[in-house]
């Protein structure tokens, strides 16, 4: 199982605290994760990439093992220890404010 | 007796506040979607318990939540808002094309048979339709796809459709305004649109009585006269008696005649409110002294209503979409500050109170008479 890290609201809209996992078949990559945590929380669907260019929204970034894949195309392969669930795939909120 | 139902949307979150037919004691419920910007919740006239809300954020986009118990529970529908076909592009602030791009609903219009059916204006301006209670959205393409639509442009605060008015005896009539191209009607249910801009003047744009470019602020009906509208433009108050099809100025007396809500009287159709704002450079009341003008002749003579208003040292704004009246006997008009106040007056604007304060800044006012 893949371990998602979700910011604050989208935890609240999603009605769930803390980590939630998913079910991936196949490569670990992000579309592949975002694909299932939005077949597990359809609420989520354009709030983290858009409806139908499927691209991140610019004020999110994905964070895995200390690195940041947000620039990464979507198809890439995540980290080892991310597909085996060792470490969490993050979803991070640009933070604003002063 | 009959209950009040004021829905608050706020720069963080949703407020419904209620008391009794008397409007003197509140309840406050919320805040409800805490921390996101809520454009916009209303009620269905036909369904007063079935409300929808605009749901809004820089970082996660559009959401949008529908009660069917009065606002105590809420659930997402559908946040999806594609536009029709290619979306080609308006004009940007520095005039070059720029593409079509949903950012959020900046007003959600309930038909007035059907608590499914509902229009919602957005920006980047369009109008979307739902028939199945939000689970579906599809734009009415007739608008954007108006010739003029290349051309439009956004005011600063954006490209936003924030006005839609369905009259209530032709149901195939609606008008609608977009900042900053200007107002529009159908008489097909929304097929084709005309734009209803002439005897408008505008000095911030190339060409002062231009077809359209106009940043219209607000328009309002009453529902016995929907050939009547009112209008607070960026600058001035206008009046058309025949549907749009011409306007005049009705400023008359007013301390200054910018700024962004209108309203009108439940019973009186020559009864209208405004709040003048200072200039488009300085959003606050003229001489720090917060203050309704009501005319109770469809313009042109205006009087100041101060009754239990700040009158020194208020730099507040009003925004488009905050003002609202009840539908009892003694009519009670409602607006809402970016200082997070919420002011009513129980009789028609002679006394008014603030209902509740220190809210986030509020960006909408909508108010419920239910029986």
């Amino acid at each position: 199982m893949i371990r998602v890290v979700l910011p604050a609201h989208l935890r609240t809209l999603a009605q769930v605290n803390g980590e939630v996992t998913v079910a991936v078949d196949g490569p670990v990559t992000q579309r592949a994760v975002l694909d299932a945590l939005e077949e597990t929380y359809p609420v989520l669907r354009g709030t983290i990439r858009d409806h139908v260019t499927l691209k991140r929204r610019p004020f999110l970034r994905f964070f895995a093992c200390e690195e940041d894949f947000s620039h990464e195309p979507p198809d890439a392969p995540l980290p080892d220890a991310v597909a085996a669930g060792n470490e969490p795939f993050l979803v991070v909120g640009a933070m604003a404010g002063g | 007796m009959s209950t009040v139902r004021v829905l608050v949307g706020t720069r963080k979150g949703a407020f419904v506040l209620t008391s009794d037919g008397k409007r003197e004691r509140w309840d406050v419920s919320g805040p409800h979607f805490g921390g996101w910007e809520i454009y916009h919740l209303k009620g269905s006239p036909a369904d007063p318990n079935r409300l929808y809300a605009s749901q809004t954020s820089g970082w996660f986009g559009q959401i949008v939540q529908r009660s069917n118990d009065g606002g105590k529970t809420w659930e997402t529908v559908n946040n999806k808002f594609v536009y029709d076909g290619v979306p080609g592009t308006h004009q940007w602030y520095d005039g070059t094309p720029h593409p079509w791009e949903f950012k959020r609903v900046w007003h959600f219009e309930p038909s007035l048979t059907d608590p499914d059916t509902v229009y919602a204006g957005v920006e980047d301006a369009a109008m979307f339709r739902t028939t199945d209670g939000g689970q579906t959205w599809n734009e009415l393409p007739g608008l954007r796809g108006h010739g003029s639509g290349r051309f439009w442009a956004p005011g600063a605060g954006g490209l936003g459709l924030h006005t839609i008015l369905l009259d209530p005896k032709n149901p195939q009539r609606m008008f609608i305004a977009i900042s900053a191209a200007g107002a529009f009607r159908t008489d097909d249910g929304g097929a084709t649109w005309t734009p209803i801009n002439k005897g408008l003047r505008s000095e911030g744009i190339p060409n002062p009585t231009a077809e359209v470019g106009h940043c219209v602020h607000r328009i309002a009906m009453h529902r016995s006269r929907p050939g009547v509208l009112f209008m607070q433009k960026h600058w001035d108050v206008m009046r058309t008696d025949d549907a749009g099809d011409s306007w005049r100025e009705v400023s008359g007396n007013l301390p200054t005649d910018f700024g962004f809500v209108i309203d009108v009287h439940t019973h009186e159709p020559e009864t209208i409110y405004v709040v003048p704002i200072k200039s488009d450079s300085e959003h606050y009341p003229p001489d720090g002294k917060l203050r309704v003008y009501r005319s109770r002749a469809g313009g042109n003579e205006w009087e100041p209503l101060t009754n239990g208003l700040p009158q020194r040292d208020c730099y507040v704004n009003v925004l488009r979409d905050a003002m609202a009246v009840d539908s009892l006997d003694s009519c009670g008009v409602y607006f809402g500050t970016t200082g997070g106040q919420v002011y009513a007056s129980a009789d028609a604007g002679d006394h008014w109170s603030a209902i509740v304060e220190n809210l986030p800044a509020v960006l909408s006012v909508e108010v419920q008479t239910l029986q």
